[in-house]
């Protein structure tokens, strides 16, 4: 998958899970957590709507890696089909 | 709470309902609620029709159980209790593994209920409140047939609205004071004085607390290596649909101390302790937009590590969306409380009245810890409990605490 499709599914997937976020906002440098406020069971809920649309099993040991926008690109890159 | 609007019926008259079916939605200052059916028969009467503001305890519909002639009818009311969540209303989901798209409302994929539940995104339902616009006639051109913002839209833009979108302002103490009386016509509610409502109720009944409930408190570090570890390994085992949460653990902790201690579980009413042989444990659920509300997930004491963990999923999920069940708003039994996520350490809880008990959760901390004459690091947690001294005593509190820390050095049998 290119990055621009990536970074779209992980903010659709963070739409769902803070429907009050302003998206268009974020930096994709900084720390998801922080920007939005998020607790483990949104994280949680990140990592199986990344899950259910790209169909990559991210282990709970990497979730630091995929701690900002950016960061989740990176990750999932490789990991996603057609890459 | 005093007040409620009506915004759909899920059902029509000649419906046959069960206990637990799910027949109407109600708009009030701190969530959209669905009402539920505690009793089994054939719906025979719509009382309160779309766009009606009622009070609590107001008849909604009238409905003819097994055996009993038309006419006469159990009666459903509008029982729900303070509470808290935002915005709008609707049952949220997971999106459909769709094409890549940003798109802030989300599509709802919500699971099929027989019932005939609205798809609707919480922004949709939301703005359907605001427009007085009945959904009923609304044609859902999203993902499954979803009503989107658009949708409501364009419906409102054909037809006049015919409902008069409302809420009370009011809010109620902590329990139950069904108001008698309400004016006929409110005005429209905005997202902001729905924020200030909630605020309002929870000031109300923080307020109760505080003046009527002698809160005693007490808290005992607990050791979380065990409990940790063993989560980390099962969660090893198990894809990410499956994954377990440490605070799982500490719900069904709870759950299981009070039946030890159950002078924590249950209710202080007119002058006296009542205690609950259910445990029905109270959540507390953050909302980023400032304010909280603590639902119930019934019968936890009974239920498995994984049946909690998708009642948690599924309370935080609908919480943040604003849609919650009447029966799961009105009757916890006692409340937890988890912090760690802000990062504090210790919290110094405010019981709920009228029930007895908050147990509070801190942040996970490395810290020194001495056992066997030997100094290590562990994974620390403050467990707290502020409880009521009318209904139990320091020395029975401890025993509480002290149940929970000997609950999660056993993590695999919770």
């Amino acid at each position: 998958m290119r990055d621009e499709e990536i970074k779209a599914v992980v903010l659709r997937v963070l739409g769902d899970i803070a429907p009050e976020a302003e998206l268009d906002q974020i930096d994709p440098a900084i720390d998801l957590r922080e920007q939005l406020d998020l607790d483990s069971m949104d994280i949680l809920n990140l990592m199986i709507g990344i899950h259910e649309a790209i169909g990559v099993d991210i282990p709970e040991a990497d979730y630091p890696q995929m701690a900002s926008l950016n960061a989740c690109v990176a990750y999932l890159r490789p990991r996603s089909k057609g890459s | 709470m005093e007040a409620g609007t009506l915004i759909q019926w899920l059902v029509k008259p000649g419906d046959a309902v069960k206990r637990g079916d799910i027949i109407a939605v109600v708009d009030t200052e701190k969530a959209a609620i669905e009402i539920e059916v505690f009793q089994a028969g054939v719906i025979q009467t719509i009382v309160v029709h779309v766009g009606e503001t009622v009070p609590v305890g107001a008849v909604l519909a009238l409905i003819r159980t097994d055996g009993e002639l038309p006419a006469a009818g159990a009666p459903v009311e509008v029982k729900p209790k303070p509470a808290a969540p935002p915005e709008a209303v609707a049952k949220p989901a997971p999106p459909p593994p769709a094409p890549p798209r940003i798109e802030k409302p989300a599509p709802s994929k919500a699971p099929q209920v027989p019932s005939g539940r609205l798809r609707i995104s919480p922004l949709a339902m939301r703005t359907a409140v605001e427009l007085g616009v009945d959904l009923a006639t609304v044609q859902g051109t999203g993902p499954d047939g979803a009503i989107t913002k658009a949708d409501v839209e364009r419906a409102a833009s054909k037809a006049a609205p015919a409902v008069a979108p409302a809420v009370t302002p009011a809010a109620a103490a902590a329990v139950v004071k069904p108001a008698e009386v309400v004016p006929p016509a409110r005005p429209a509610v905005a997202p902001a004085d729905r924020q200030a409502a909630m605020r309002k109720a929870i000031a109300a009944a923080m307020s109760r607390s505080k003046r009527e409930i002698p809160h005693y408190y007490l808290g005992t570090p607990i050791d979380m290596g065990r409990a940790l570890a063993w989560l980390q390994a099962e969660n090893l085992k198990r894809p990410v649909t499956e994954r377990l949460l440490y605070s799982v653990l500490l719900l069904k902790a709870v759950a299981l101390a009070v039946q030890e201690i159950p002078e924590m579980n249950g209710f202080w009413v007119d002058g006296a302790f009542k205690r609950s042989e259910a445990v029905h444990v109270g959540v507390a659920i953050s909302l980023r937009q400032g304010g909280l509300i603590a639902p119930a997930i019934h019968d936890l004491d009974k239920k498995s590590l994984d049946e909690i963990m998708t009642n948690l999923r599924d309370l935080v999920k609908r919480v943040r969306a604003g849609v919650l069940r009447s029966s799961e708003i009105a009757d916890a039994t006692l409340t937890v409380t988890s912090l760690g996520e802000q990062g504090v350490e210790t919290v110094f809880g405010v019981i709920y009245p009228p029930q007895v008990a908050l147990v509070g959760f801190g942040k996970v901390v490395e810290r020194p810890w001495a056992a066997n004459g030997m100094v290590g690091a562990k994974p620390v947690l403050m467990a707290t409990l502020a409880a009521d001294h009318r209904a139990s005593d320091g020395h029975r509190g401890g025993l509480f605490l002290a149940a929970l820390d000997r609950l999660l050095q056993e993590p695999e049998k919770l």
